[in-house]
């Protein structure tokens, strides 16, 4: 009984020191903080953080200071649901993920049904990195907003990029087994057979998510395939792993990623992958652009000396947040989910709108190539990621139908 | 002692009273305990707490009929668990499809016994081949299987959801007791039914001629052969029912979280049934329930004081098994019985010695260890308990580890030497 | 030709690679009947220790230091921890180690962080060996071959060919007898517990940096290290050694192969648009280990070459 009564005492200590008070808006973060992808979860929370404290310089959301509160899920979708129980039982209402469309997919489920059965508490959920296309068509909900591009937009840079190259041939396709993984492959598939249907895919395979600890094997099945050009969209550690392999087996074949720029890829990649690596994403160090951001990049590095600036992102989220607030007059997570629908912003890369119809963002995308002759390198490399203007490709050629039926709370 | 000898048999049976005491009283207390949680207006925080506590009780007992009762090391249990959660999912997302037949009426508050059903078939179908061995290769046994099992859910994609698991939404078929099953509150009525059902139920089968028996073939499995049972036979049916109470577990654990995920499966929370019945105590039938409720409080409350817990829960583990192999409900039915007895002040003042070193040991390690882990983050965070400023190059830190570490070991080893001294 | 010529080299190294970790497994159960959970995590403690010393001076004195810490770790653990429990029988042994795994995983996690450490190939051995079928095999593999190629002539030699190996290979099937015979029963016990920790943290010297350094390296490996010793047979370092060679061939060629469920069994009717059929032999490999522990349990339970039952 004891320690019942003890504890009692400490969620209660545990609830006061952690509810919502007028001058704090909490966002909890829910991501993996540990294993094989805690560096990208930990990268994506200082992310945020520096976002977060940008806004706070700056008078704060409506007032009230904005904090992140960090909790680890180690991408299992069932912790995940544990930790978003706990956020939501100290009373925070906006929910921050990205790494793994299989975590998102249960927190929207979640987040839908804890909505419908505790209206007046409602919670939002900021996904700034799971690109499952679903989430934004069949399976898409009035609490969630995504401020990354889907699996789809990023494989039409992707395969545009192919369908240039007349010596490409043969395509090996490769990525993680679950949603976002057979998403990659899907698109891939169907994008190729439009774009370039004289291509032959010579190898689609899923590994076990974050399972490989030696990709040689699979490296070696690409090359006896005689693939002319590799797409992924691996990320964290199965991203450094999948190129570390690579490079050591002499791999030739250009490599098209995602998630290039995962934490500890540049070091695995070396010099070896110059030329030979592209990422789809929404940002690239290298590109020209204003003042301010270059300020802001170099705050970032200064801030996080471990980290380089990746989740640009995180950016737009909080920006939109702090809009979307400012214009409903309220901190309350409904008003600002209608607040923030249609929404605009002009930011550094060029505008960025939340489409109103499934809550997907709209932005440019580019597709970066790994180089030596950069002004602001990678993991101490002396290597970083470089596009041009022809690399980029403007946000309304990104978009892609969706077939999202929103179901609207009543206002 | 010749005084008793000469008792008959019939004396020697507990008296009415004493059945009382023992069998009926501690479920009276667990009834008006449940019955009297809402009244205390928890909070939500503490609602899912107590969630928790209660699937984690119904497992750890159910893990107990193996390791306490039958002698059967498994470290996989947490199969039995998980097949009985993912059918009561599949269950729960067949009342929410459908609109007639059987679905159709089942009421979402009775699904944990389709957990227990579940759990029962796994366990005769994976019991049949694992009871055959006892000891160290049924250990391995139930290793492989759970391996096996769990490896199993990432490839068959419509049944175990691959990594995104199976979700379901609780809300849907008939009511019962006019609850909703979507609020806290009515989950918390949920869950205290069939943690005492669950109970009741395990308690009940340890007072069955099969339950005894079990104890029997864990104690001396030849003279079991002796008086014409088979140990295998045994070994199997009490198989089958642990891992029914587990399937019954992770069926209240499919209602209350509506997700789960192959690796729920897997060695890891199978580690964890073992740890919490194990440092409850498994010679007690009460043992695990105190381990489950401490783990529990441990995994959600101290994770978030302290990065460290499962290193605390580790040296916990280590500690008991060296020291305490009667785990905590050991230690407390021995100070119970020290009280109750009364007059041995030396006993007391001896318990209360050790425990006073322990606790004072266990200061400076704390200190040791969170002082670590901080300066291990790299993030430039201190540890400041009672406003100390106690830094990685502050001297008031080693000092106070170093007296902490000397004072407990002084403590604990005049503790010793009293005991000595009356040895 | 291609798949199985890479197949059978690195399957070969895995194979080596596991028999490095679990020989010691083998001595230390077959003599003590201990099966020490925490194995894997010396293993790992290896690859740590490796990763820190390279930081100080280089990779080859981390190849002599680190197994030699880990034995003292490992000694040290048997001395004053593992002694105690064994009084209480082979189930509170089991239990101990277990609790030891738990708590070697969070030291390493507050000590060399929660993420994978940047372990590196030295980059002397950093560099394609040679070409084979268009692809460029790194040196550092066959490192790995010669070390575990060393290690195993060395063990085979003090077994068979030194005294010590003598009095290990008699306590091995008689520990009483050794006993009796005025040997130290326990100071061997202590020894050979180390030598087997040191046995695996060798492996993790060399392992970490082939494979990752990552304080889930552990968990992963410490079940399979179980199958190879229970498959092997109790007491038997050439059962080991089978056993491991052929779940490094498995695993490995299992992955090589491109076929699912269906081109195996069309002929019953499978399809591959079915979901049984749609299973690839790619994604069988981590079940096959487990498959063989199973198996071996209910089937022969001496394992392949053990001389008594487990």
């Amino acid at each position: 009984m004891k320690l019942v009564k003890s504890a009692a005492l400490a969620a209660a200590m545990a609830f006061a020191a952690g509810g919502a008070s007028a001058e704090t808006v909490k966002i909890a973060f829910i991501d993996p903080l540990s294993g094989p992808f805690g560096p990208s979860g930990t990268a994506g929370l200082h992310q945020w953080e520096h976002a977060v404290s940008e806004v706070n310089a700056d008078g704060g959301m409506n007032g009230a200071t904005l904090e992140m509160v960090p909790f680890d899920n180690k991408v299992s979708p069932k912790e995940s649901l544990v930790q978003l129980q706990k956020a939501i039982d100290r009373g925070i209402r906006f929910i921050a993920q990205g790494n793994g469309s299989s975590v998102a997919s249960a927190i929207i489920g979640a987040v839908n049904k804890h909505n419908k059965r505790n209206p007046g508490d409602e919670v939002l959920f900021m996904n700034y990195a799971a690109v499952d296309p679903a989430f934004t068509n069949d399976r898409c909900s009035f609490w969630h907003f995504r401020f990354d591009s889907h699996v789809d937009m990023k494989m039409a840079a992707a395969t545009d990029w192919i369908s240039e190259r007349e010596d490409i041939k043969n395509v090996y396709v490769i990525g993680q087994d679950y949603s976002f993984g057979k998403a990659v492959a899907k698109a891939a598939v169907t994008q190729l057979a439009e774009k370039r249907p004289d291509i032959e895919i010579v190898g689609n395979e899923l590994h076990p998510l974050g399972r490989v600890k030696d990709f040689t094997p699979y490296i070696q099945k690409i090359i006896s395939s005689d693939a002319d050009a590799v797409i992924t969209g691996n990320w964290g550690a199965d991203m450094v792993l999948l190129v570390k392999a690579a490079m050591d087996s002499g791999l030739e074949a250009p490599i098209l990623t995602y998630y290039g720029g995962s934490l500890g890829a540049a070091t695995a990649m070396g010099k070896a992958a110059v030329g030979q690596v592209l990422q789809v994403s929404e940002f690239v160090e290298n590109y020209p652009t204003t003042d301010a951001q270059i300020a802001r990049i170099e705050d970032y590095e200064k801030t996080y000396p471990e980290y380089d600036y990746y989740y640009h992102r995180a950016y737009n989220a909080v920006n939109f947040l702090d809009m979307a607030a400012e214009k409903a007059g309220s901190n309350d997570p409904v008003d600002i989910a209608f607040a923030m629908e249609g929404m605009t912003y002009d930011g550094p890369y060029g505008k960025v709108t939340m489409r109103a119809k499934d809550h997907q963002v709209l932005q440019d995308l580019f597709v970066s190539t790994f180089s030596a002759d950069v002004e602001r390198d990678v993991e101490d490399t002396g290597l970083g990621w470089t596009a041009s203007d022809a690399d980029r490709i403007a946000a309304g050629a990104t978009a892609q139908p969706t077939t999202c039926q929103m179901d609207r709370p009543e206002r | 002692m010749s005084e008793q000898a000469m008792k008959s048999y019939d004396d020697l049976a507990p008296s009415a009273t004493d059945k009382f005491r023992q069998r009926v009283l501690p479920f009276i207390v667990m009834i008006v305990l449940l019955a009297a949680i809402p009244l205390f207006d928890p909070s939500r925080t503490m609602n899912s707490l107590i969630a928790a506590m209660g699937i984690n009780i119904v497992f750890a007992l159910s893990y107990n009929m193996l390791l306490g009762r039958a002698g059967l090391l498994s470290f996989g249990h947490a199969v039995y668990f998980g097949l009985g959660g993912y059918a009561v999912l599949h269950a729960m997302n067949a009342i929410g499809a459908g609109s007639s037949g059987f679905w159709a009426g089942f009421p979402v508050f009775m699904l944990p016994v389709i957990g227990f059903g579940a759990g029962a078939l796994a366990g005769v179908v994976i019991g049949w081949p694992s009871c055959k061995r006892s000891g160290v290769p049924f250990a391995m046994i139930s290793l492989g299987v759970a391996e096996l099992v769990a490896s199993a859910g990432y490839m068959f994609g419509s049944i175990f959801g691959g990594e995104m698991g199976v979700t379901s939404d609780r809300m849907v078929g008939p009511r019962l007791f006019g609850l909703s099953m979507g609020p806290v509150e009515d989950i918390y009525w949920f869950i205290a039914f069939w943690t005492f059902l669950g109970t009741l139920g395990i308690y009940a089968f340890t007072r069955t001629p099969l339950g005894k028996m079990s104890e029997a073939t864990r104690d001396n499995p030849e003279r079991v052969q002796f008086v014409g049972y088979n140990p295998d036979r045994v070994r199997y049916l009490v198989f089958i029912f642990a891992g029914a109470f587990a399937g019954l577990a992770g069926g209240m654990s499919a209602v209350n979280y509506e997700i789960f995920t192959p690796e729920s499966l897997s060695l890891a929370p199978s580690g964890l049934v073992l740890l919490m019945a194990y440092i409850g105590g498994i010679r007690y039938f009460t043992g695990p329930i105190m381990g489950a409720v401490l783990l529990t409080y441990m995994q959600s409350m101290l994770s978030d004081y302290s990065e460290a817990w499962l290193l605390y829960l580790g040296l916990l583990f280590i500690a008991i098994v060296m020291y305490a192999p009667g785990g905590v409900a050991g230690i407390v039915y021995g100070l119970l019985g020290i009280l109750r007895r009364g007059g041995t002040d030396g006993v007391l003042a001896r318990r209360a010695k050790q425990a006073a070193g322990v606790a004072l040991a266990f200061t400076g390690l704390v200190i040791l260890v969170e002082i670590a882990v901080r300066w291990s983050n790299g993030y430039g965070e201190v540890f400041e308990p009672f406003g100390l400023h106690l830094g990685i190059d502050t001297p008031l830190s080693w000092f106070l580890i170093a007296g902490f570490f000397a004072a407990g070991f002084g403590v604990l080893r005049m503790a010793r030497e009293i005991e000595e001294g009356h040895g | 030709m291609e798949t199985i010529v890479f197949s059978l080299l690195n399957g070969v190294i895995y194979g080596l690679l596991l028999f490095m970790l679990s020989s010691g497994l083998t001595l230390i159960f077959s003599m003590m009947g201990v099966l020490n959970f925490a194995h894997a995590s010396f293993y790992m403690l290896g690859a740590y220790f490796a990763y820190s010393i390279m930081g100080v001076t280089n990779f080859w004195i981390a190849l002599i230091l680190a197994p030699v810490l880990v034995g003292l770790v490992g000694a040290a653990v048997e001395k004053w921890g593992l002694r105690n429990v064994h009084a209480h029988g082979h189930v509170a042994e089991l239990l101990f180690t277990f609790g030891l795994a738990y708590l070697i995983d969070e030291m390493v996690k507050i000590v060399w962080g929660r993420s994978s450490v940047d372990y590196r190939v030295p980059e002397v051995l950093d560099f394609p060996l040679f070409e084979l079928f268009g692809a460029e095999y790194p040196a550092y593999r066959v490192f790995i071959l010669m070390v575990s190629v060393g290690m195993l002539v060395a063990l085979w030699f003090i077994l068979n060919r030194t005294r010590a190996g003598l009095i290990i290979r008699a306590a091995l099937t008689h520990p009483h007898m050794v006993g009796h015979l005025g040997h130290n029963v326990p100071r061997i016990f202590m020894l050979v517990f180390g030598a087997g920790c040191a046995l695996a943290g060798l492996a993790g010297v060399i392992g970490g940096n082939y494979l990752v350094t990552d304080p889930a390296m552990a968990v992963q490996m410490g079940p399979i290290v179980f199958v190879v010793v229970v498959v092997g047979g109790l007491g038997s370092l050439t059962g080991a050694f089978l056993a491991a060679m052929l779940l490094g061939l498995m695993q490995t060629f299992a992955v090589g192969v491109d076929a699912s469920f269906a081109d195996l069994f069309g002929w019953l009717g499978l399809t591959a648009t079915s979901e049984l059929g749609g299973i690839t032999i790619a994604s069988l490999a981590p079940m096959i280990p487990f498959l063989m522990l199973v198996l071996i349990l209910m089937i022969r339970p001496r394992g392949l070459m053990g001389d008594r039952e487990l």
